[in-house]
């Protein structure tokens, strides 16, 4: 069974919301990116995405932009984040997700990443420049090794596309809570309840919800339709808070403690 | 068969590489477009404002002392630079305007790297009282200072973007970011044929008034078809329009030519078809600088309209097909066409269209006097003339001190 589906299986058997963190691989480097990873796995956070720098991060905000451009100073490739990705599964047992713009997979070769990832142990991959049709191999490639490609559904989603998304869709569902590009917010708006709503009453796969996302006040918040939440900026913005890699990895797991 | 096909692609190229946010909105501008296309009121009322408003239909101009300069084929000059605003921008903004209209939008946005498609964007808003915004590199600002003034007298706002190498590209990402935060009261004009399916189609569905003009214009004038056309390619969206109504016309060549900038290392050009290898930005799948890891090169040309890392996908496959050809031309040869159009025919053309005039260098030998040239001339060079001037005097100001 794929580690993301048997995690879900666990949260809704505990009855309890899934914590999924997303940082950005490489900043401020791959082996401070090692020690929050398992920083975050002890504070009790449910998955781990972990994202590939790249040039033009165009679904993302300033905070992750910023993240991706010092990552990529730094020489990270997508190479470099799926040995980090391979090292830590031999370190922990939570499920690792991949979080990777489209060229920088298209330019290693689907075929060659699909290898990488599934010897690594990536167990989803998240591509936010592709959607549903542009994926129908490329998703069916990866369901064969192992791996779920994760789609997206935005509030200005049409029923349509909600219904041949949720017929291909597998591990979960990133649910965008606004209409608009990542970056911390302080509640949960009213479109992104009426989304979970929708969606959850024409499918069983689990629904995460993501952008804007970063109080434990919000993932209380956001009722029973959504299986987990995603948090990305917030943690990011403490990264880029900077000092030593141990001062770090604390900032973030005394952010992560207000979870539990 | 009509390309591109019901997904976006031109062969293999072409597609929507883009976040599902955006999946509908492009739907939407997808069916109005297609409701439009089919609308003859809709195109009566585009070629009203064509006509009067910008001037069209542009000049097909013998360009004599040209031709005699060569002593070889005939050679034409398609004046997209006696448009309104000075280049052929406004042919798209014109008709984008109108369908942002009809879709009930209150708000454009825009990129833009010389400031051209900026203008003309500008422009259009003003003309059909639509808010504009603008997103412009941090650094193309400092370099287009007077196109800055221009769109801020005609009421829009000028957004500096300050990441990533602070040029066309991260301008473009900056507006992308813009459009998917506000989608209900915005439509996104793109400048040229690049981005997701249907951008790079009805992008050249506007532009392609410019080759409809020269067929006929051409054939008027010596009865035949030309054999040779010529265009620069940036995004691309001159060279496509000038191309499109010749596609079928196999003894047409036609041929695209890029921004060769100093030479061809990496970020030292623009060369994308020339030099680059197929790859997705900007929600489409098309020929792009690139390095071995998949992250984007930055661009070099002289000239800001070229100045871009990707390509149109459309000219992607015309370049696998075999269709069109592509090559480049450097800096300095774009700059030497620059004061040969000047000194011969009493023209600045604007610096991306001196870099077709300066593949006249390499083409004009292999023709003869039966054959026919036709160049677009995309734009008029006012804009660059500070650029050039310092390019050109550097050494004699030197001297004069």
């Amino acid at each position: 069974m794929n580690a993301i589906d048997h995690k879900f299986a666990l949260l809704k058997t505990g009855q309890r919301k899934g914590i999924i963190t997303y940082l950005t691989a490489g900043d401020p480097d791959l082996q401070a990116t090692e020690a929050i990873v398992l920083e975050m796995a002890c504070r009790g956070v449910d998955m781990v995405e972990l994202g590939v720098p790249f040039s033009d991060p165009v679904a993302d905000g300033p905070v992750i932009q910023a993240a991706s451009k010092r990552s990529l100073e730094k020489g990270v490739t997508l190479d470099g984040v799926l040995k980090l990705v391979g090292n830590l599964k031999s370190r922990i047992e939570i499920p690792l997700l991949l979080m990777s713009y489209y060229n920088p997979i298209f330019c290693y070769g689907l075929t060659k990443f699909i290898e990488s990832a599934s010897c690594s142990g990536v167990d989803g991959v998240i591509v936010p420049d592709l959607p549903l049709e542009e994926s129908e191999t490329f998703s069916r490639d990866l369901k064969k090794a192992g791996i779920h490609l994760i789609y997206f559904l935005a509030p200005t989603s049409s029923d349509e596309r909600i219904k041949a998304t949720v017929k291909r869709a597998g591990g979960f569902i990133y649910c965008v809570s606004v209409a608009g590009v990542t970056g911390a917010r302080d509640d949960i708006p009213a479109q992104a309840h009426k989304l979970l709503k929708k969606v959850s009453s024409m499918t069983e796969v689990p629904l995460a919800l993501g952008f804007g996302i970063s109080s434990p006040e919000q993932v209380k918040s956001i009722g029973k339709r959504g299986s987990a939440v995603i948090i990305g900026s917030a943690i990011m913005k403490l990264v880029e808070q900077g000092g030593g890699r141990e001062e770090i990895t604390r900032r973030v797991g005394t952010f992560l403690e207000e979870f539990n | 068969m009509e390309l591109p096909d019901r997904n976006g692609y031109f062969g293999s190229f072409g597609g929507r590489f883009v976040p599902e946010t955006l999946m509908s909105a492009l739907q939407e501008l997808d069916n109005s477009y297609q409701h439009c296309k089919d609308d003859p009121g809709y195109w009566e009322e585009l070629y009203y404002y064509y006509n009067n408003y910008s001037g069209r239909p542009t000049p097909l101009y013998y360009a004599g002392r040209l031709t005699e300069r060569y002593g070889k084929a005939k050679i034409y000059l398609k004046r997209e630079d006696l448009n309104h605003t000075g280049a052929h921008k406004i042919n798209n903004t014109l008709g984008q305007a109108l369908l942002a209209k009809r879709m009930g939008k209150s708000r454009v946005i825009a990129e833009t790297g010389a400031g051209q498609h900026g203008v003309a964007t500008a422009t259009v808003a003003t003309l059909f009282g639509l808010e504009c915004v603008i997103y412009m590199g941090e650094e193309d600002m400092k370099r287009q200072e007077l196109n800055v003034f221009r769109m801020k007298l005609l009421g829009a706002k000028v957004i500096p973007v300050t990441s990533g190498s602070k040029t066309l590209k991260d301008a473009t990402n900056e507006a992308m970011r813009d459009w998917v935060s506000n989608l209900e009261t915005t439509h996104y004009i793109i400048g040229s044929v690049v981005g997701p399916h249907p951008y790079p189609a009805l992008v050249r569905d506007f532009q392609a008034v410019i080759g409809s003009e020269t067929r006929a214009q051409l054939l008027a004038a010596t009865r035949k078809l030309p054999d040779y056309l010529l265009a620069c390619v940036g995004g691309g969206s001159n060279a496509i329009g000038f191309f499109h109504h010749f596609l079928e016309d196999r003894q047409v060549q036609l041929i695209g030519i890029e921004a060769g900038g100093r030479d061809f290392d990496p970020g030292n050009h623009a060369a994308s078809l020339s030099s680059g290898r197929p790859g997705v930005l900007h929600g489409s799948l098309s020929f792009l600088l690139q390095d071995q890891n998949g992250q984007v090169s930055p661009a070099h040309s002289i000239s800001a309209g070229l100045d871009y890392p990707g390509v149109g996908p459309e000219h992607a496959y015309l370049k696998q097909s075999g269709r069109a050809k592509y090559a480049a031309v450097s800096d300095e040869e774009a700059l030497q066409a620059f004061e040969l159009l000047a000194e011969s025919e009493g023209i600045i053309p604007a610096l991306e269209s001196a870099h077709a005039l300066a593949y006249l260098e390499k083409l004009m030998p292999l023709t003869t006097g039966e054959n026919i040239v036709a160049v677009c001339l995309s734009g008029r060079g006012d804009k660059d003339v500070a650029e050039v001037s310092s390019a050109f005097s550097v050494g004699q100001e030197v001297e004069k001190i």
